[in-house]
């Protein structure tokens, strides 16, 4: 949704992943960008040149904080330590919400350093919403989940991915982040519809969405985000931006980065299909007062 | 070096048939890190024997399903991989003297054999070098007949990691000193900055793998990950020759700065949280006051120092 409480009611338009080969020049140029999305773990340091750069962008541009180590499936308890380092980041960017992935990737301690799949029953989601729960009273931000992509599905599943995600958000009360991208590439790999997950989610949690590049092997589709968004993820961000209304987005692009440029005219071609999504809400409005 | 995992209990040997509670999450996800974190096989595929000598299939069958183009275990196989190419690619990329101290075989050995032994504990990529010094000195075997070389390089790397992102503190300016009578100043070194005790030079060692190409700049943040290019020519390993060694950042940058023994440990006194004179006695009896005073203006010129908390 365009604002709502889960992206603490900002209306953020198309922003882009703050990338170290890109420092230079935002810095040097101060391009016109809506907002950049930063990896929290990056910056999740005591001082040098990560913290000199997030200042410097702070006094410019909205920064939206996403993480990779929240592990919100993982059984592991939630590291007192690790929030507080993650909390005197939430002060210092400002960050009006905060996302992770609805995934796992740590036991006993031990890390993975992936985003790994969840089994979809109801314990795990009764689990998980309540670490999100607990995440979210020690930060004081609301918090988005994100949909991962995933290569591995589970005899123990009780229920889909977007019915699992659904029981999550809800139990939770808290957001979604919708990565169009992850959708389409486990759809390929676990034969469902992309449309029907799409409409299956509970639209109004939609707090932001991702896209992104992916890469095509023989037996499987991997979320490399190397490349431009294709078109077949495309149409379903358009899609999506017609169910949720005109939300938050933002293009991720992590490897083979090319200049800042060419990412954000990339991200840009999302305008085609706000513009859509916008005019299609106008005539709902128009229908309905009619 | 104790490397059994604390609070690690033994994984079990099949998955949970439903996860009904926390615990049958726990034992899920206990298994199929195992099956994730294990090393690869031949042609980096997952190995087709669990620990237990079941066939891996048998193991990774009883969570992971098959679908009409990929078997369970193959479906598995990319987590395992993408487990040690992301691993092994963030030391590779964070330590490259220890890879010329111990050349492209000894070295990814060395670190397999980490990772297995010593698996990662932090959420974050950086920490992974944290306790690879500890290990190699005492799994003396995978590096010799280097192991004192490697182990310097690394405590050398790691210093750099730390220092990259280390705390810097309000610099103490010349009005502190002149404000508080030396014995009563309590004053401390920068967070950011490292002291090492070194049997080889691995600083020039360093510098001289740099002039050959082998790197640009230390590559210590998670996001940081430059290309790599391979030496122009062979650079000698240095002989051992007691070193004294500060690392630490100015302006962004980072640096090593040789030090003297007595300077050492006067600096060493003053993180220890001794005042100036006590400092300036742990020197020794042979220091001038002349080259005390040398130091100590560089020191303060660099922004070494800052207030004690």
């Amino acid at each position: 949704m365009p604002a709502n409480e889960f992206n603490g009611y900002h209306d953020y338009g198309l922003g882009l992943g703050l990338r170290v080969p890109h420092y230079n020049h935002i810095l040097e140029q101060k391009p016109v960008c809506d907002w950049f999305e930063i990896i929290s773990e990056s910056f999740m340091v005591d001082g040098g040149r990560p913290l000199e750069v997030l200042d410097e962008i702070l006094e410019q541009y909205r920064v939206v904080q996403h993480g990779v180590s929240l592990y919100f499936g993982s059984t592991d308890k939630p590291d007192r330590a690790h929030l507080k380092r993650l909390k005197a980041l939430v002060k210092r960017t400002n960050t009006p919400w905060l996302s992770d992935h609805l995934c796992w990737g740590s036991v006993d301690g031990t890390y993975s350093h992936d985003l790994l799949p969840m089994p979809y029953t109801f314990a795990s989601a009764k689990r998980t919403a309540e670490k999100i729960k607990m995440v979210r009273d020690f930060l004081e931000v609301p918090i988005c989940v994100e949909n991962v992509s995933s290569y591995a599905a589970f005899h123990q599943s009780e229920m889909t991915e977007w019915e699992f995600l659904s029981e999550v958000v809800e139990r939770a009360d808290c957001g979604i982040l919708l990565d169009v991208n992850n959708i389409y590439v486990s759809s390929k790999n676990h034969d469902f519809d992309p449309y029907d997950y799409l409409n299956e989610v509970p639209h109004h949690r939609v707090g932001q969405m991702h896209i992104a590049g992916h890469t095509k092997f023989e037996k499987y589709l991997l979320d490399t985000h190397d490349h431009p968004v294709l078109d077949p993820v495309w149409k379903l961000y358009d899609h999506a931006t017609k169910l949720c209304g005109v939300t938050a987005t933002l293009l991720e692009w992590d490897d083979k980065i090319p200049s800042f440029d060419e990412v954000h005219h990339e991200a840009l071609k999302a305008n085609e299909f706000i513009d859509g999504a916008k005019k299609a809400q106008q005539s709902k409005t128009a229908d309905a007062r009619a | 070096m104790a490397q059994k995992k604390p609070n690690s209990p033994k994984p079990p040997t099949r998955a949970p048939e439903r996860i009904r509670s926390n615990r049958d999450l726990r034992e899920f996800q206990r298994l199929m890190m195992q099956a994730v974190t294990r090393p690869l096989g031949p042609g980096d595929r997952m190995k087709r024997t669990w620990e237990d000598g079941r066939a891996t299939k048998e193991v990774v069958g009883t969570f992971s399903r098959d679908n009409d183009r990929m078997s369970g275990v193959e479906r598995l196989e990319i987590y395992n991989r993408m487990y040690w190419f992301r691993t092994l690619d963030s030391l590779y990329e964070d330590l490259p003297g220890l890879r010329a101290v111990l050349g492209e075989r000894v070295f990814m050995r060395l670190i397999e054999t980490y990772l297995v032994k010593v698996p990662s504990r932090s959420y974050t990529l950086r920490d992974l070098p944290s306790r690879l010094e500890e290990f190699i000195r005492a799994n003396r075997k995978l590096t010799a007949p280097h192991t004192s070389l490697a182990a310097d390089m690394v405590a050398f790397e790691w210093s750099q990691i730390e220092c990259f992102d280390g705390a810097t503190r309000p610099i103490m300016t010349p009005n502190d000193l002149a404000d508080t009578p030396p014995a009563k100043l309590k004053m401390d070194l920068q967070p950011q900055l490292r002291l090492l005790v070194l049997r080889y030079p691995v600083d020039d060692y360093a510098m001289a793998l740099k002039e050959n190409g082998m790197r640009a700049e230390a590559s210590n943040a998670v996001e940081s990950a430059s290309a790599t290019s391979r030496p122009t020519k062979r650079v000698r390993r240095p002989k051992p020759k007691r070193t004294y060694l500060a690392v630490h950042r100015h302006e962004g940058s980072l640096y090593f700065k040789s030090l003297e023994l007595a300077s050492y440990r006067m600096l060493t006194a003053i993180r220890e949280g001794k005042t100036l004179p006590q400092a300036v006695a742990a020197a020794g009896p042979r220091v001038s006051a002349t080259k005390v005073q040398e130091w100590f203006t560089n020191w303060m010129h660099l922004g070494w120092f800052c207030l004690r908390k």
